[in-house]
């Protein structure tokens, strides 16, 4: 047979590309990525945030260091109070998230309640919605006095004031809690689901009612993930500038994001806005330590996988009662003021109410017909779309580095990729401008200030996806390319890029999606050419434009909604609401 | 055991005269990760076409040791030659692409991603072969491990079997300097195990590639080797041809590692006399080379099969049957399980018998051994 070699001699040349010898220290094409890649992890992660801390003891006249900066911040009371404000507002908004989604998350995982894709799928539409745009849903229908509700209570019963405001620390709260429920929903679900149900039955076989099993037993074994939800709710709520700045601001609610702003405002106070970041930085470190603490403990989930056939609780006549209470968060979410961005995007004026005479189309019309609009949406998405592509591209890289654990401190790397989770975006913006705005960089006023510090941001997303996508994927078959004459750049190429390519688009949608509604990184960075989607909505909001805002709203979600449809079929229909 | 009179029947297929340099040569290697010493100052030599096991139990370092053959680990002292040429040290390390080698994975690594014959046409790409003859030695191949009607199939669509197969033509069609399997077929059920141990042997016998295969599994290594290396604890405690390392085994730990075996201490004396265990003795002269060696207390590694059991005495008995009772039986299809009780003391010996020969437990038996097989170990 051809194929035998002479038993000496092996029969085919060396593989292509090859250097001879050992022992020459040499810098191949492949270390030079991973060096260049934490370089840039560095420098974006890092450089704002020893800016930031730098600042903070830098005193603004003579740059020398001071703590004078720390005094003045926390000089005026108001300033203290905003700091009280905010921890009250995200512990009230993460108790009434609890409240929303454990029930509907109980209801759906356990009972048999009808209507569940209906409810699931509502839930994924709050979650993609950003909230920003449900408050502005929640002005036109709880405003003081032009509020649909308002104005429904004052036709019905012939008050003089109408029942609801929106401007208040509850309504705050509320409507908050409407858009950052779904994180609890998921983590509860994703527990219960791996909960067997045998756990339960036993407790049934030795006689508890069902009731009973639910709080002696169900209850406690999710618990752990409700709390991992709740701190996520928690940590977005703190650092949340969107809501806040639309329904606090003229509520005269400070909280400590608005105040981080105000500093901003001239007088700029850039070193005082640093050390007052510094509290808020804390508290999310704090609690993101503690919610590795809770889900780190994997006790609870080694509860057995998935079981096999689950057996329902049978509600009975009460499944009408928890369907309607799931409709209910449902109807605030996403129906009611959904409707009311509706009734707004196709109105001359939203106050003049359903009539023919004032549906109209030029809102749309408008959005698209001028330049400076146009300008606006392909920067919302030109932008998103290269922030996906960095920070994946980046995360791929240094996930691939620490996964396969190329260099030492692999460690200090994945730190460096998650920093930004604990550090609000406002506060991360506030970096951003100190290093990137000005020279030697100079970057103010340019596409690629916004894309880096997206990027930034949402680069512990794509890192935890691609890390786990690495992690699924045995280094053998990398190791069976090298050992048959590849380098490593190639085994990346031909096999871990094609392997992970599914996961990659995935975390590139899930990257995408919330760079196309970033607002408070980019409320410190755009200008009027860079202007994106989000900042001209809050723009719209203060000027009680409320019909452009609510057409453009609409578009945006309208591509949003094809963007996960898209995700679903390519990906599978949970690639959305999975924990991760 | 059937299969080590399998192999004595086999001449060493390497043809290399014995003055060749050894294709590989491992010199007190030593590889340590932080406190755990994985590979402990290993020395191994092996000639161009010879098919080496590393046999040992789990955790001994048979993997960390073809890691490092292969490139992938680095060792933290002594250094690896190929023909020759330094290939790893402390120091410096030649990157697995660049040794010419190919390894078979305990998981295959058959990339899912592309079919069976892109898989099989990779390595000869990476040499920039011409595309007709790369055509023709994937055909080649594939024939020769009978998946040529497979050829366009993603892995997804194969068995085990195949995928495994698969993963065999990738790694001979490069016709590779060395070729290393890491237990390779661990992940198979038993019968295609026993089917795919011959199917190796059968591809170095047609290819004469200069082999390591590393298992835990004796018949495996046994069917399919020229010579066995056993491993524990990082070092290599013996490395003989399969025969000689059941016959022989130089140390206790190989004796128990390949096969079963009876342990037995026996009193020597000062090199005269008869050799004394615990309620019997055997004479001296009946030992190999007549017992010169014997001093002192040795233990015996006694093979189950190596005993003989009678009802009466023996008819050519050369002292060497002891009067003893049965204790324990189990029968196992192929042969009798007995556990016997020598000179009524309470010594414990396995014995194997062939089926037709039975017994019951309480019955009085005759013992007798072969003291030529009763090898001295350490
Ligand atoms: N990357 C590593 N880091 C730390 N310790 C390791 C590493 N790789 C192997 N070891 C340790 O080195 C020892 C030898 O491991 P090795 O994988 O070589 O054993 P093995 O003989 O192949 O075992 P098995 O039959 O179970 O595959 C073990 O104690 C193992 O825990
Ligand atoms: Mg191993």
């Amino acid at each position: 047979m051809s194929l035998a070699p002479a038993p000496q001699m092996p029969g085919l040349p060396a593989p292509a590309a090859r250097r001879r010898g050992i022992g020459r220290a040499r810098l191949d094409p492949a270390s030079l990525v991973w060096i260049g890649a934490a370089a840039i992890l560095a420098f974006l992660v890092l450089a704002p945030v020893l800016r930031l801390t730098a600042a903070s003891f830098q005193s603004a006249d003579t740059g020398g260091f001071t703590v004078a900066n720390y005094l003045a911040a926390y000089a005026s009371e108001r300033r203290l109070v905003a700091l009280g404000t905010s921890l009250l507002y995200a512990v009230a908004v993460t108790a009434v998230a609890i409240g929303f989604a454990v029930p509907i998350a109980w209801a759906i995982a356990r009972t048999d309640m009808p209507l569940k894709g209906v409810i699931r799928a509502t839930i994924l539409g709050a979650f993609i919605t950003p909230p920003y745009l449900g408050a502005i849903g929640w002005i036109l229908l709880a405003g003081p006095n032009a509020g649909w509700i308002n104005l429904a209570w004052m036709r019905l019963t012939g008050a003089q004031a109408g029942i609801v405001n929106v401007y208040t620390f509850g309504g705050l709260v509320f409507v908050t809690a409407l858009y950052a429920f779904p994180y609890v929903f998921v983590f509860t679900t994703d527990a219960l689901d791996r909960v067997s149900t045998e756990m339960e039955e036993a407790a049934n076989i030795l006689g508890a009612r069902p009731l009973r099993t639910i709080f002696r037993i169900t209850l406690p074994l999710v618990l752990p993930a409700i709390l991992g939800g709740a701190i996520v709710v928690f940590l977005d709520t703190v650092a949340l500038f969107g809501t806040p700045a639309i329904i606090a601001l003229p509520a005269r609610i400070n909280i400590a994001t608005l105040q981080l702003w105000q500093f901003f405002e001239f007088p700029v106070r850039a070193e005082e806005a640093a050390a007052y970041a510094v509290p808020l930085i804390a508290v999310t470190v704090a609690m993101f330590a503690l919610q590795r603490l809770i889900l780190g403990r994997k006790g609870y989930v080694a509860l057995t996988g998935k079981g096999g056939g689950r057996q329902l609780v049978q509600l009975g006549a009460l499944r009408w009662a928890a369907l309607a209470f799931c409709l209910l968060i449902c109807a605030f979410s996403v129906f009611l003021p959904f409707a009311a961005l509706a009734q707004a995007a196709f109105s001359k004026a939203w106050g003049l109410g359903f009539s023919l005479g004032n549906l109209t189309l030029d809102n749309f019309r408008y959005l698209f017909a001028e330049a400076s609009n146009r300008q606006t949406i392909l920067n919302t998405f030109s932008y998103a779309a290269g922030t996906a592509c960095l920070s994946v591209g980046l995360a791929l890289i240094v996930a691939y580095v620490v996964s396969r654990r190329l260099v030492r401190g692999g460690a200090i790397l994945t730190a460096l990729c998650m920093v930004p989770l604990v550090i609000p975006g406002i506060v991360l913006a506030i970096g951003f401008y100190a290093v990137y705005a000005p020279p030697p960089l100079a970057l103010y006023g340019t596409a690629a200030i916004l894309i880096l510090g997206y990027s930034t941001r949402f680069l512990p997303i794509a890192y935890v996806n691609c890390l786990a996508g690495l992690r699924a994927l045995n280094p053998e078959m990398e190791e069976a390319v090298r050992i048959l004459g590849g380098s490593q750049l190639r085994a990346v190429g031909s096999v871990v890029v094609p392997l992970l390519k599914k996961g990659l688009v995935g975390s590139w949608l899930l990257v995408f999606i919330p760079a196309t509604r970033e607002l408070s990184t980019a409320i410190f960075l755009v200008t009027a050419k860079t202007r994106v989607v989000s900042t001209m909505i809050l723009d719209l909001s203060e000027n009680g434009n409320f019909e452009l805002l609510a057409a453009l709203g609409f578009f945006l979600l309208g591509v949003t909604v094809l963007i996960v449809l898209a995700g679903y079929r390519l990906l599978g229909r949970d690639f959305m609401l999975r924990r991760s | 055991m059937r299969e080590a009179t399998r192999t004595v029947e086999r001449k060493p297929r390497h043809e290399a005269p014995a003055t060749t340099e050894p294709r590989l040569a491992l010199e007190a290697v030593t590889c340590a990760f932080g406190s755990v010493t994985a590979v402990d100052g290993l020395d191994l030599r092996i000639m161009p076409g010879e098919f080496i096991s590393l046999l040992g139990p789990s955790g001994c370092g048979k993997t960390t040791t073809l890691r490092m053959i292969a490139g992938f680990v680095k060792p933290t002292g002594g250094r690896i030659l190929m023909d020759g040429t330094p290939i790893s040290s402390a120091s410096s390390s030649l990157p697995p692409e660049r040794r010419q080698m190919s390894m078979i994975f305990q998981s295959y690594a058959v990339w899912p991603n592309m079919t069976v014959a892109e898989n099989v046409a990779f390595g000869l790409r990476l040499r920039r072969l011409d595309r007709a003859v790369i055509a023709q030695k994937v055909e080649e191949v594939l024939t020769t491990v009978q998946l040529r009607h497979l050829a366009e199939r993603y892995p997804a669509e194969l068995s085990g079997g195949q995928q495994q197969r698969v993963a065999l033509a990738r790694a001979i069609v490069i016709q590779p300097r060395v070729l290393l399997l890491d237990e390779p077929l661990s992940n198979l059920d038993a019968n295609l195990r026993e089917e795919m141990r011959f199917e190796i042997r059968r591809l170095h016998d047609a290819f004469h590639f200069t082999t390591v295969y590393v298992t835990h599994d004796q018949g495996e290594a046994m069917v399919t080797s020229d010579r066995i290396a056993v491993m524990n604890r990082g070092r290599i405690e013996q490395i003989d041809a399969p025969y000689t390392l059941y016959t022989r085994p130089r140390t206790r730990f190989v004796a128990g590692f390949i096969g079963r075996t009876n342990f037995l201490e026996g009193a020597c004396g000062d090199g005269s006399g008869p050799v004394a265990f615990s309620g019997f003795a055997l004479p001296r002269a009946a030992f190999e080379d007549g017992g010169r060696g014997l001093r002192g207390t040795k233990l015996f590694s006694v093979r189950p099969e190596s005993i003989l059991l009678h009802r009466g005495a023996p008819a050519a008995d050369r002292g060497c049957a002891v009067p003893g009772r049965l204790v324990e039986r189990a029968f196992l299809g192929s042969s009798w399980d007995y556990v016997v009780a020598p000179g009524g003391g309470p010594l414990r010996l396995r014995v194997a018998a062939p089926p037709a020969q039975i017994f019951d437990i309480g019955d009085d038996v005759r013992i007798e051994f072969d003291p030529r097989q009763m090898v001295a170990v350490t």
